[in-house]
This record gives C-alpha cells, structure tokens and sequence, in this order.
C-alpha cells in the first residue's frame, strides 16, 4: 500500500464516527430538536458494542448492541424533553454526563481486555486493484453504512413525504399540529434515529477504529458532530464534505506528530478543536444562508393545548 | 387512561422548594438499585456514599475543601444559565485562571509577600475572564453558538497546560515528572483546621452571597433574569443583549478562573496536567440544583462534593469504580430536570377519548 | 342578498349539541348549541376570549371537546383530527395561518392534504383551481416571501383543494385590505352558490352584515343569542357580543395643535434578519396635540418602524429621527424615554411584559432609567424601591381600571385587555410628551379598548404627540386627526383623517402610494 492510500484510508477512518453521529443529529435538528447529548449516547455505544462483541465474539452483535443502546439513551432524552419540556440544552448536557459516567461504569470490567474488530469487506479482484482497490472496495461495512446513510437521509429529507414532514415540523411545530400532524411522535422517531447512528458511531470507535475499550474514548467527537451539524447548514452533502474534512484534518495531526517536525504533539492534538471553531465563525458570517435553513423551532419545546 | 402534563395558572412555590429534595429522593433510589445491580448491598453501600463523609471532621474538611471550587463555579454558571447564556467551558476557563495565576509562582518566584497572593488570585480571575471572552466575542461579533465554542476551548486549554508542564514549565529538578515546582509561602493560600481547609472556601462564600445580592435586590439581577426569559422584553427595557453576554462570561470565567488559581494554589500546591475532577461540568448540575440562586448553589455544591467523597469512599471500602461517582452527578442532573416539569406543570390522569377513528395522516 | 330560510334543524349539515370545553377550572365553552346549513354562510360572533376559537377548534378536530356531541350530515361524529376533519369536509383557514414560512407554496397544501389528492401533478392543479377562483398563486414560490394577503390565499387554496362541504374562516379579512376582503367575499358567495357552507367568525359587524344568513353570539363562553344579522343593526348586534352598551369614544377636534415634537426625516434602515422588512425614506411628522395614524396591513415594517422610533433597534448610519427638535439617532430606548416619549409594542406578552414577571417588576421593565418619580426607582447596590413600585402599580391599576386577582398579581394571570391596560397605564402614567404606540387593542375585549383609546385621545388633547400603528381601520378613524399608510417598508404622505376614504387606504395598503407615487402627495 502506498503512502497516500494509507493516509486516505485512515481519513475516512476518522471520519466516518463524525459522520455517522452527525447525519442523525442533522436529523433531529430537521425536526426541531437539538441534542446536545450526542457525546453521552456515542460513548454508551461504544462500551455497549465493545461489551457485547467481547462476550459474544460476534462483532455484528456489538453493533446491535450499541444502536440499542444510543436508542435506549436518546429515548432518556426525548422523554425528558418531549414529554416533560425540559430544557432542551440541559437535557443534553444531562445524557452526556450520564453517558460518560455509566460508560466509565459498565467498561471498568472491560479496560484492557483484547476486541473484537469489524473485519474489513473484500470483494475478490475488485478489492485487490491497484490504488483504488482497498479504498473503494476494501473499508470496512460501517464505511458503506454512513455512506448510504447519508445519501438516503438527504433523499429523505429533500424528496419524500416523510422528509418534508420532518422538515414541516421543525419549522414550525404549531403549524404542523394545526394541520393534524404529531409532532410530538415525529420529533421521538427522529431522536430515536439519531440516537441509533450516534450508537454506531460509538460502536465504529471501540470495533473499528481502535477496538479496544478505553474511557472517554470519544475525545469530544459527539460535539464536533455537533458544530458539523451547524457547519451543513443542515444539508447532508455539505455535512459529508464537512466530516471528511474534519477527519482529514485530525489525521494530519497525527501524522505530523509522527513525523516529529518538532511542533509540540499538544498543539496538533488541538488542531481538530481549534479548526472547529474556525469552521464555526466560518459559516456564521454567511448568517443568511444559516438562518434560511435552520429549522425555525429548533431547540424550543412543544405543548399542545388539550 | 393517560398521562398528560397541564400548564399551572402560575409556578407552583412549593415545587419550587420540593423538585430539588424530590431530585435528590429519586438519584439515592437508582443508586440504591444501581448498587444492588452489582451485587453490593444497597443499603450501606449509600450509607458509606452519603451519610460517611458527614461523621468525621476529616471528611467533612474533605467535603468542604471539595464544595469550594463547584459554589465558586457554580454560582457564576447560575447568573450565566439564568441569562440564558450556555457557558459550558468553565473546565477550560479553571484551567487558563490557573495557568494566569501560576505566572507569579514561577514566573515571579522572588515575588513573596501578600501582594503576590493578592496578585496570583487577580490574574486567576482574570485568566479565566479573557479565557472566557472568546466564546463572548466569537457569539456577538459572528453570532457562533457559545455550548461549541466554549466547550472546544475546554480541550484546547487542557492540552495547552499538559504542554506548559511537560514543556517551558517543568520543574527542572522534578526528575522529568509533568509538574511545574511546587509553590511556597505566599504562593499558597493560607491553610486552617487539619490543614486543608483554605482561604478558597472563604472566597467561595463571600461570592455567593455577593451574587445573591446582586441578584435578588439589584437593577443588574432584573436584567439578568428579564434578557434570559424574554429577550424582546429585554430589549424595550433597554437592556443589551450583547452587554448581557459579556457580562455573564466576564463574571462565570472569572469565577472559574479563580476556581483554578486557588486549587493550584491550595490544595495541590503546584501545576500538574490534571487540576481538576471535572469541577467545571459539575458546577453545571450544581448551579441547576442549587434553583440557579446563588444561596441554593451553596447547599448543591455541598451535597455534589459528597457525592466525590462517597465516591471515593465507596471505591475504597466496596470496590466499585470511582465512575460511580460520575454516574450519581448524572443522574442527580437528570432528576433535578425532570422533576423541575412539575414547577410549571402538574401530572394529570384523563382518560383517552380518541376513537379508533381513520385519521387520514398520521405519523 | 342574503335570504334567511327557516330551514328545519334536522337539515343541519353540522350540528352541535351542549358542547363544553374546560381548561383546568375554566369553561371556555359552556353547553354551545349551534346548527349550520348548506349554502349559507353563518356568522360566529363574539369578543375576543368569548370562545369562538375554542368552539371551532373542537369543530375542526384540533381540540376536543369535555363533553356533549357533534352530528354531521346527521351522524353523531367525534372528530378526533384535523386530518379526520378533512376527510369528513371540514375545511378551516386559521387566523394564525399554519404555514411554514422555509416551504414552498405547493409544499404547503401537499402537507395538508390526504394522500389520494396528492396524486398528479398537484402545481398544476394548484395553478388552475386558484386562477379559477381569482386567487393567484405561484406554486414554487417561498411562503416567507409572500405578502399576508398571498399566505391567507394558500390557505383557502389548500381547502378549495378537498372540495369541502364546510368552510371555517377565522377572522379572515382582519389582515387584508378593503379591496383584498371585497375579493374574499366574492369567493365566498360563489362557493355557497355552489353548495359549500361557511362559518364565518369575525367581530367585524358590518361585512356581518353583508355577507352572513345566520349568526350565533358568544359571550364569556356561553351562546347568548341567534339572530338574522339582517334584521340587526351593528349596534343591537354590538350589544349582544359585550353585553352592554358599548362606550362610546368621545374626541373634542384639537384645535391647539403645537410645535412638531416627533419627526422622522427621510429615515432609511436595513432589516436585521433575513426575512424583515427595509424601511425605506420614511418621513413623518406629529404635532403637540395631534394624532398621527400609521395604516397597513401587517408584516410591512410596522414592527421595524417601531423598533426604530422607540430605540430599540439601533442603526449606525441612520440621522433621521428628531424628538422635540433634538437628533436622537444615537440615543438608546431609556435615553428618549428620559427625553419624555414613551412606548407601547404590538405584542403584550413576551414584548411588553414579562409572562412570570409581578406588576410591579413589569412596571420597572420601562420605568428604571427615568427619575420621573418622586425618587429614583434603581437604587445601584442598595437595591430597588418597592415601595414606590408598589405605590406605582396601585395608581396604575385604579386609573386604568387594571382588573386581577391580587394587587401584584404575575402579568400572566391577566386577561389580555387587562394587560393592555396595565401595559398602556404604565406608559400614560407618566404623561409623555411623546406617546409611540403600535396595535394599541389589538385583540382586546370592547371594555378596554374603548378606555385605552379614551386615554390616548385625552393625553393628546393635553398636548402630546401620538403615533398609533394600526391595522384596525375603524380604530384609525376613531382617534387618528391625520392619516399614512405603510406597505412594503414604505409611508405615504399624512393625509388629514377626514380627507380619506377606507378605499382610498386600502389602495394605498396594496401599495398604489409607492415610489412613482411619493411625489403627489396631499
């Protein structure tokens, strides 16, 4: 393999957790929520699949078992804030405390322990071609899930019903109850779904990436997920785009720091935070295209009058 | 039957008083049932948890040596969320106070006297607030949500003091160990009862009451509470909502600057790539327990810095992780959250009527 | 026109029986009888909180009722969705349209329609029905870029779609201009020629009278009366909606109009979001004494105007706005105040007063900056006077006849005219000089907004100037000495009130004032 195959491969290795984290939230801002707690539910992916391949041996049933429990963890938070308007920011911060917390707790029995990795797809002849082999058709299946997943979410959003009725709702919720929808019910599903990617995004941390438990694996991920999500200006191509970019940029942190250019390892390994700010103040300054597509309830709770 | 939430005609005062108390009643039974989950007895695993810490004086220290920074912190989180403004960075913003506050120690080691400790805790201060000010400028200059930025500055300030020790500010003669050298006389705050207790939880306490001030009786607590609420009304009292966002990082980073400076300069003694248990992201469930009000923050910080010696307690004694103590704070914000619902809201049975009639679009 | 006929109950297409509806403790409808035909357009009157719109929400499936029954074409039916409402019939155009304001025109009806009317090329058929009706439309247009008059057509252009048997209109023409309502009406007949029923809800007794064959009356959620709004006159049917006689507004002519006190030269602002309105060369000027009405429908800058008189929006480069002779660009809401204006926002709640806030908190929301009482209110670290708030909130509350359940009651637990009371109180209560206030009864029952108007034409005639922002035409020839009118972030030249005509502002609200027309002005 050459050197650029491999820094490309360990790009979308990078990317992909940020990606699949973030088409779920971009989800369920769609519908008028934010969830702050990717964080919390990404890191109980993590654990949950780790423990679940290690027992089983089956790293399959560690992917289940981390989008169970990305569910279990957003349904926590739809139920705090869907049923019970809470705050939404609160809430969220709310879950990623807990999720750290019980994932310190549920992996303390599996710190060190060997995993169980997702094994690569290769397809006999394609996946052996020369330079585009390995990186088209040899990644591993999470790869293609976070690809098709966001194609069809963008499908989804800009050309079904059920999009435009996610995007109906995150507009205005009291429209879209006047006209007999359950918002309330929309606003649930689409949590649950990125509840469930922001699983798998775990699980891609503790099977694929470095399979192994570690605590606070995810470094922050869910909340870069989180500004990627901003960054899109909620449109899933520019949010795949984003991803690749923020994996691009981690990576060549790292190697940097392998190379030793004498630049301090601290300062690469801060790359990722500084350019998500950046990126941030980046895209505020074009507030229109912002505020044209951020759904106009975001954030706000729900309550129907009886 | 079915369950539904109806709107009070006004906040129910006593759920006000009772949500936190109810919070609390339900985070010890999950901890109990947690508890009993790993095949610990429950009941005097929550003793060890919450009533241990209480019955020495040793542990009371402990307690109280913990409760400072988070009443430091939290009451300045208090003022932010009560504005409606989400600083979530106080983690990084301790750090930077500290890295500011410890200019004096090693930087100005000759320095000794009470102006150097007067110094070291202003710099602390304003260590913090500067820290603070970008996410404040990034929000009212571009209009860049300050949950992000605040809390990507958390990792950029961790990893900038893991370089300052391992790198410019290593203690030469620390046999390569990641500290700066430990701080002495005037360096460190001025220390009481079996020599933990500080000056910090002094500083602590006269915040808190400042701010209870400030908010209860003041023009400034008026503004703090109508710009959060409603910000229109806010503006035709003329009240800046840019002004607004300065000032609560201005006062929550400086606080958790100070937090910092007087950790190092307390309790640790030195600069080292880890000054803190989190104390800034629990501060946030301190300030939401504590009602937001400065003198319930006091109270909230005191029942979360049991929680990190019943944490420790139940480690030593049970065996279980110290994540337990992490899980507990959770829960406590969740609850705390859950169980506010009922200030604006009561729970009420109705039956469902809905026939099974074809609604033509459902989702 | 209309024609009354005594047809028997039984024809009833819907027929509502002893419906009630409680929130909590309160009876917002208490056993409402009401029965509508085929082919006729009946009216439902009442105030505002009189329950009309809780009653035709039950109708419509989007509240359901606490007890009693609901027959359709003579089957007893619980509509328990819109959706189902739909299905059975029952279309409704909401006085808050539900729309979405990021979706296309054509986005909007798909979403309110069932699923076999989606088939098909619906932009087309979208097209056709609303060139039919005289209700032009484009498809692909953004909501958020259309006027009030446009959105309200979506509306009935995504009932017309499902061929309903009844129409629910909510105060329809309370957005539109004259000549925008008369095209509303001529819809409206020919659907009832067609068969379709209308319940028609308005506190608007004149186009009651012309267009409705039967009324129902509500008052404080009970049915009071049925009447043939042909056989009544606007008074009689006036007194029937308040359950009194109406006060009468009295207005001596001004004949000591003073110095120019309010003065807005050529003032130019960008809007500060993406969907605000530009104000463009507005120029405008009142007189101690004197009465200045801004006309238009709203969403045409009114808000952005007000924004900018009263300081609250502060723009760098705008050198246009004189208070008494003094250049107050610069000069932030509390600084005018202190100059001696004062201002009431379009909206109570949330705006003009803080929902969970006392009185007497939301009495210091305008009143801290100004020492116009006897001691400075904000008292720096000592702290705020109550007691004078208190005194304050007293005076208000007795002068302006501010009705609530304790003395310092919380704002929200105020009706919404009592809150405009205590709201417009507050402001008068310190006699400006200057008084800018926008929508000034907007939503309030008759009672208060007889007494708020009666206070704003008695300060004037002190000699304060008067800036009213009204869509309420009858409320502009109420109070207004001199008339502009606004559209699309532009003002007309003043105009003396009893120079024009509703036509005349009606022309001039659909925008025939703007630019080519500036020049000719009174």
């Amino acid at each position: 393999m050459s050197p650029y195959e491999a820094i490309l491969l360990t790009i979308i290795t990078a990317s992909t957790p940020l990606l699949l984290a973030a088409i779920g939230e971009l989800v369920v801002e769609r519908s008028g929520v934010l969830n702050l707690g990717i964080e919390g539910m990404m890191v109980m992916g993590a654990v949950c699949g780790f423990a679940a391949a290690h027992v089983s041996g089956s790293a399959w049933l560690g992917v289940i078992a981390a989008i169970v429990a990305g569910i279990a963890m957003s349904l926590l938070f739809g139920l705090l804030t869907q049923t019970l308007i809470t705050n939404q920011v609160a809430t969220g911060l709310s879950i990623t405390l807990l999720g750290l917390g019980l994932s310190g707790l549920i992996g303390s029995g599996f710190v060190g322990l060997p995993g169980v990795q997702l094994a690569n797809v290769s397809i006999p002849w394609l996946s052996d071609l020369p330079y585009v082999g390995r990186l088209i058709f040899g990644q591993d299946p999470l790869v293609y899930i976070s690809i098709a997943l966001t194609v069809a979410v963008a499908y989804v959003l800009s050309r079904t019903r059920i999009g435009l009725i996610i995007r109906a709702v995150g507009q205005s919720h009291d429209s879209a109850h006047a006209l007999g929808y359950r918002v309330v019910a929309v606003r649930y599903a689409c949590i649950a779904f990125g509840g469930a990617t922001s699983g798998l995004a775990g699980a891609y941390l503790s099977l694929v990436y470095t399979p192994q438990w570690i605590e606070n694996m995810t470094a922050g991920r869910g909340w870069i997920a989180l500004a990627l999500v901003v960054f899109s200006t909620w449109l899933p191509g520019r949010l795949a785009a984003g991803a690749y970019l923020f994996g691009g940029v981690w990576i060549l942190g790292l190697y940097a720091q392998a190379m030793g250019m004498g630049i301090p390892s601290q300062l690469l390994s801060s790359l990722p935070y500084v350019v998500t700010i950046v990126a941030l103040v980046i895209i505020s300054t074009n507030r229109r295209l912002s505020v044209i597509n951020t759904p106009a309830s975001l954030g706000q709770g729900f309550v129907p009058d009886r | 039957m079915q369950l539904i939430l109806e709107k009070r005609p006004q906040a129910s005062s006593l759920m006000n008083f009772l949500s936190p108390v109810l919070a609390i009643a339900l985070t010890v039974l999950m901890g109990g049932l947690i508890f009993a989950a790993m095949g610990k007895p429950p009941l005097s695993a929550l003793y060890i948890y919450f009533i241990d810490p209480l019955t020495s004086w040793w542990s009371i220290e402990e307690v109280l040596v913990k409760a400072g920074p988070l009443v430091l912190i939290g009451v300045g989180l208090a003022v932010c969320f009560k504005a409606n403004v989400w600083n979530i960075g106080a983690e990084g913003q301790l750090t930077a106070g500290a890295l500011m506050g410890a200019i004096v120690p090693i930087m100005l080691a000759e320095w000794q006297g009470p102006l150097a400790l007067l110094a070291m805790l202003l710099l602390g201060a304003l260590g913090g607030a500067l820290f603070a000010f970008i996410p404040a400028w990034l929000k009212t200059r571009f209009g860049v949500n300050e949950i992000l930025t605040s809390l990507m500055l958390v990792y950029i300030a961790q990893l900038l003091l893991d370089w300052m020790v391992r790198g410019p500010w290593k203690d030469p003669d620390g046999y390569n160990f990641p500290k700066s050298v430990s701080f002495d006389g005037w360096h460190l705050l001025p220390m009481w009862g079996d020599g933990r207790m500080h000056l910090g939880l002094v500083i602590a306490l006269v915040a808190a009451l400042v701010l209870f001030w400030l908010m209860r009786h003041t023009l400034k607590g008026f503004e703090i509470s109508v710009v959060g609420s409603a910000p229109k009304a806010g503006a035709f009292a003329g009240f800046s909502q840019t002004k607004m966002v300065w000032f609560c990082f201005a006062v929550s980073g400086g606080l958790a600057g100070l937090a910092g400076i007087i950790e190092v300069a307390g309790p640790i003694g030195q600069l080292q790539p880890h000054i803190s248990p989190n104390y800034g992201f629990t501060a946030i469930i301190v300030a939401f327990l504590g009602r937001l009000n400065p003198i319930g923050v006091i109270f909230a910080g005191i029942l979360l810095a049991i929680s990190y010696i019943g944490g420790e307690g139940v480690q030593i004694e049970l065996g279980v992780s110290d994540k337990t103590t992490q899980v507990f704070q959770g829960m406590l914000l969740f609850f705390i959250l859950t169980c506010d619902t009922l200030i604006l809201y009561r729970l009420k049975w109705v039956s469902s009527k809905t026939k099974n009639v074809s609604a033509g679009e459902t989702l | 026109m209309p024609n009354k006929s005594n047809n028997h109950a039984s024809l009833a297409l819907l027929q509502v029986t002893e419906i009630t509806k409680k929130f909590g403790d309160f009876y917002a409808n208490d056993s409402i009888n009401l029965s509508i035909k085929a082919g006729k357009v009946h009216a439902l009157l009442g105030e505002n909180g009189a329950g009309k719109s809780t009653l035709v929400k039950m109708m419509y499936g989007a509240l359901q009722p606490s007890s009693g029954s609901i027959h359709w074409q003579g089957k007893d039916v619980s509509i328990a969705s819109p959706a189902h409402a739909r299905e059975l019939g029952i279309g409704m155009v909401f006085q808050h349209f539900s729309l979405f304001e990021a979706l296309t025109v054509a986005e909007n009806i798909s979403l309110a329609l069932p699923v076999e009317l989606r088939q098909g090329d619906l932009s087309q058929r979208i097209a056709d029905l609303s060139k039919d009706y005289g209700l032009p439309l484009n498809p692909s247009a953004l909501v958020a870029d259309l006027s009030v008059g446009e959105r309200q057509r979506i509306e009935i252009v995504r009932c017309l779609l499902q061929q309903p048997k009844l129409l629910i209109m909510d105060e329809p023409t309370a957005v539109l201009t004259p000549q925008e309502a008369k095209a509303l009406f001529a819809t409206l007949r020919r659907l009832v020629e067609e068969g379709c029923a209308v319940l028609y809800i308005s506190h608007r007794l004149e186009e009651v009278k012309q267009i409705c064959h039967d009324a129902t009356i509500l008052r404080h959620g009970k049915l009071v009366a049925e009447v043939d709004p042909q056989k009544e006159t606007a008074a009689t049917l006036a007194q029937l909606m308040v359950g009194s006689s109406v006060h009468q507004v009295s207005r001596q002519a001004n004949d000591q109009v003073g110095d120019i006190l309010l003065q807005l030269c050529h003032l130019n602002q960008k809007a500060s979001t993406p969907f605000g309105v530009d104000l463009v060369d507005l120029q405008l000027q009142v007189k101690a004494g004197e009465i200045l009405a801004v006309a238009g429908v709203a969403g045409n800058g009114q808000g952005e105007l007000f924004a900018a008189i009263s300081g609250e929006e502060l723009s760098p480069d705008q050198t246009s706005i004189i208070m008494f002779g003094e250049n107050c660009n610069t000069l932030t809401i509390n600084q005018r105040r202190c100059l001696g204006a004062a201002f009431v926002p379009e909206e109570r709640m949330g705006h003009g007063a803080v929902e969970h806030l006392t009185l007497t908190d939301n009495i210091l929301l305008s009143r801290h900056a100004c020492n116009d009482t006897n001691a400075p209110l904000n008292r720096g670290w000592i702290g705020i006077d109550r007691s004078q708030l208190d005194q304050l909130n007293q005076t208000i509350g007795l002068d302006y006849d501010v009705r609530k359940s304790k003395e310092d009651a919380v704002a929200g637990s105020l009706s919404g005219g009592n809150l405009q009371k205590f709201v417009v109180g507050r402001e008068l209560n310190r006699q400006p000089k200057i008084l800018v206030i926008n929508q000034p009864t907007w939503g309030v029952d008759a009672g208060a907004a007889a007494l708020i108007r009666q206070a704003v034409i008695d300060l004037s005639r002190q000699g304060s100037a008067i800036l009213i922002i009204s869509q309420d035409l009858d409320e502009i020839f109420e109070l207004a000495d001199t008339i502009a009118v606004m559209s699309r972030g532009q003002l007309s030249p003043i105009y003396p009130a009893s120079e024009l005509s509703r036509e005349e502002i009606g022309l001039m609200m659909a925008g025939s004032h703007e630019q080519s027309t500036l020049a000719s002005g009174a």
